[in-house]
């Protein structure tokens, strides 16, 4: 045993290896935190829905499933696009000035491509509970005010029947408007836009 | 035999850890009615474990197959209705006693210097059986399980900027789906309870090492007579071994009479909608936690903003963590505490149930309101002790344990 030990270069040599041994640790973690994310088979599940219209009454509302989410088609009146615009006051965001909630060719005054056939998630923004769709006139739960949309029974959001949410409720922005285009007059594909996928 | 102990204790400390937890340690002669909920919840977290277990042999964590596996085990697996009862209701009897128990704490002081890190790890412990129950209401894939977690998870999507991130991750999915009932279940049977059982370990050597507090709030380690063992404290075995049978057994008493004549508890621990299988299109017409998280639900409801409704839950928890730095006074239990400080902890304790409450009920704008005033009274709790327990007019502590 040698009595002048240099301790300088231990500490360091001790450090060093620490540093080492943790950068390794590191990177053994990531790949067991990338693996929960989503799968390549969810992301696939997450390909384009062919919706048939045809069929698609006025005032029907129709949903079917993308993403595991529910998206909702219906066909509005002549009466209901004309009521849209006389909410504004009591919306939050009339002229969906929030980019993120829909696609650009949707951002107009009835949040759709085709006036009367509206396509929404149906998912609220608040915490992500299923709105109920409430197209009557004034029914007495909700009051005389209403001229129909969705009611969230979760925690009482509302929103018109363009999608827009409506003042002094939880949720904070507008039900999201996923990209679609139409294929001829009587099909519409969720999921992707004119120019492809989403 | 002795030699056959001799022979152990040369190689492992088996008496020596029967000395220091249980025939020789010390606990005050003065415990009542309100310790017996720490060796209850110990008896719970046995009993769920043991049920669990049996319970995955049978059960399938998928979403297709998930909702079926539990009802077979409801009805074909021989006593697997037991079985998976005494699991679903004990979990409900869990809270009931962790309630309890941290009530003793707040009641007597229990947090105080120097038993701060018992607190903190009973905090941990409180904060794990939460996300725990949490997972395990997934399992069985009924609609409430599936839209409760849906509400759940969504919270984290209201941090700024990360969130929705955050929250697809926590998912593996664009909504709850197949892959969050795999990760769930993951989690309930082997993640947290190693973490839980890790947690108890912690949680009993940090009060051995400190010693028990008692409904006097005395030091016993003050007062020891001549072998150095404290004159008011009696051993833990056989004394409160024996105590604590008779905390088990009535217990057990009032635990099968809730098994075997109310299981689902009227749908307080068994909701109804959860007896309809998952349906990711359609959200029931009222969501509502199970009872023991419906006071932070209230909380997070009575705040009109997204974001600061989801902190504001966060933070009902987190002041809790913050209990034994916040208290000013120098006495430990209510029995000589001041005026002030009852006043503060009736009051708190009528806030929490009253949130509970308000939380299984329909956000009406009656009820928004006196959710609010409810939170308010529930930090105020908190945020003003620094302010009454030191202004506090306590009474004098006494020496030794008194017999009241």
């Amino acid at each position: 045993m040698s009595n002048n030990i240099d301790t300088g270069k231990r500490r360091f040599l001790t450090a060093a290896a620490s540093v080492v041994g943790g950068a390794g640790a590191i990177a053994v973690a990531i790949p067991f935190v990338v693996s929960v994310s989503p799968s390549a088979k969810a992301e696939a599940a997450g390909a384009p829905v062919l919706v048939d219209i045809s069929q698609l009454e006025v005032g029907q509302l129709l949903t079917v499933e993308w993403r595991g989410k529910p998206v909702w088609i219906y066909r509005r009146s002549p009466e209901v696009l004309e009521a849209l615009p006389t909410l504004s006051d009591e919306l939050r965001d009339p002229g969906s000035k929030v980019a993120s909630q829909q696609p650009e060719y949707c951002q107009n005054d009835t949040r759709s491509i085709r006036d009367e056939v509206m396509v929404l998630v149906g998912i609220c923004t608040h915490l992500g509970c299923s709105p109920t769709y409430r197209p009557e006139l004034a029914p007495e739960d909700l009051g005389k005010e209403w001229k129909g949309g969705f009611f969230c029974p979760c925690h009482g959001s509302k929103f018109d029947l363009a999608g827009r949410v409506y003042q002094g409720v939880p949720a904070p922005i507008n039900l999201e408007v996923p990209q679609h285009h139409f294929q001829g007059d009587n099909t519409v594909i969720i999921g992707e836009d004119a120019k492809g996928a989403a | 035999m002795s030699k056959m102990m001799d022979w152990v204790d040369a190689r492992f400390p088996a008496t020596k850890m029967w000395k220091e937890h249980l025939s020789e340690y010390y606990a005050p002669k003065n415990f009542n009615f309100w310790y017996f909920f720490g060796s209850l919840a110990l008896l719970i977290l046995v009993m769920q474990i043991i049920t669990g277990i049996f319970l995955t042999m049978n059960y399938k964590p998928d979403a297709e197959l998930a909702f079926a596996s539990v009802e077979y085990i409801m009805r074909d697996v021989e006593w697997g209705w037991l079985i998976r009862y005494l699991h679903s209701t004990g979990a409900s009897a869990f809270f009931v006693v962790i309630y309890l128990h941290m009530f003793r704490g707040l009641m007597y002081g229990s947090y105080k210097q120097p038993r701060e890190l018992i607190w903190i790890f009973g905090m941990l412990l409180y904060v794990v059986l939460m996300a725990e129950a949490f997972m395990g209401y997934l399992l069985p894939w009924g609609q409430m399980s599936y839209w409760g977690a849906q509400v759940i998870i969504s919270l984290f999507g209201a941090i700024p900027v990360v969130g929705e991130q955050l929250a697809l991750w926590i998912r593996g999915d664009f909504v709850v789906a197949d892959a969050t009932l795999n990760r769930f279940f993951a989690f309930h049977v082997i993640a947290l309870p190693i973490v839980l059982l890790g947690l108890v370990v912690m949680h009993i050597l940090a009060l051995h090492e400190v010693g028990s507090n008692n409904p006097d709030g005395v030091e016993i380690k003050k007062t020891k007579d001549a072998n150095g063992k404290p004159l008011d404290g009696i051993p833990f075995h056989p004394y409160y071994t024996v105590k604590d049978l008779v905390g088990v057994v009535g217990f057990l008493f009032i635990f099968a009479l809730v098994l075997f004549y109310a299981p689902e508890g009227g749908g307080w621990f068994l909701e109804k909608d959860n007896f309809v299988p998952a349906d990711p299109l359609k959200t029931p017409e009222h969501i509502v936690p199970l009872w023991y998280f419906t006071p932070f639900y209230a909380i997070l409801r009575a705040v009109p903003d997204k974001l600061f409704g989801v902190i504001g839950m966060g933070m009902a928890i987190v002041v809790l963590f913050l209990l034994p730095w916040l208290d000013r006074s120098k006495v430990r239990s209510v029995r000589y505490r001041g005026p002030y400080f009852r006043i503060a902890l009736t009051l708190f304790i009528i806030s929490f149930v009253a949130l509970g409450y308000l939380g299984t009920q329909p956000a009406t704008d009656l009820y928004t309101l006196l959710a609010r005033v409810f939170t308010i009274l529930y930090f105020a709790f908190f945020i003003l002790m620094p302010i009454y327990t030191k202004f506090d007019k306590d009474k004098v502590v006494p020496e030794r344990v008194t017999d009241q």
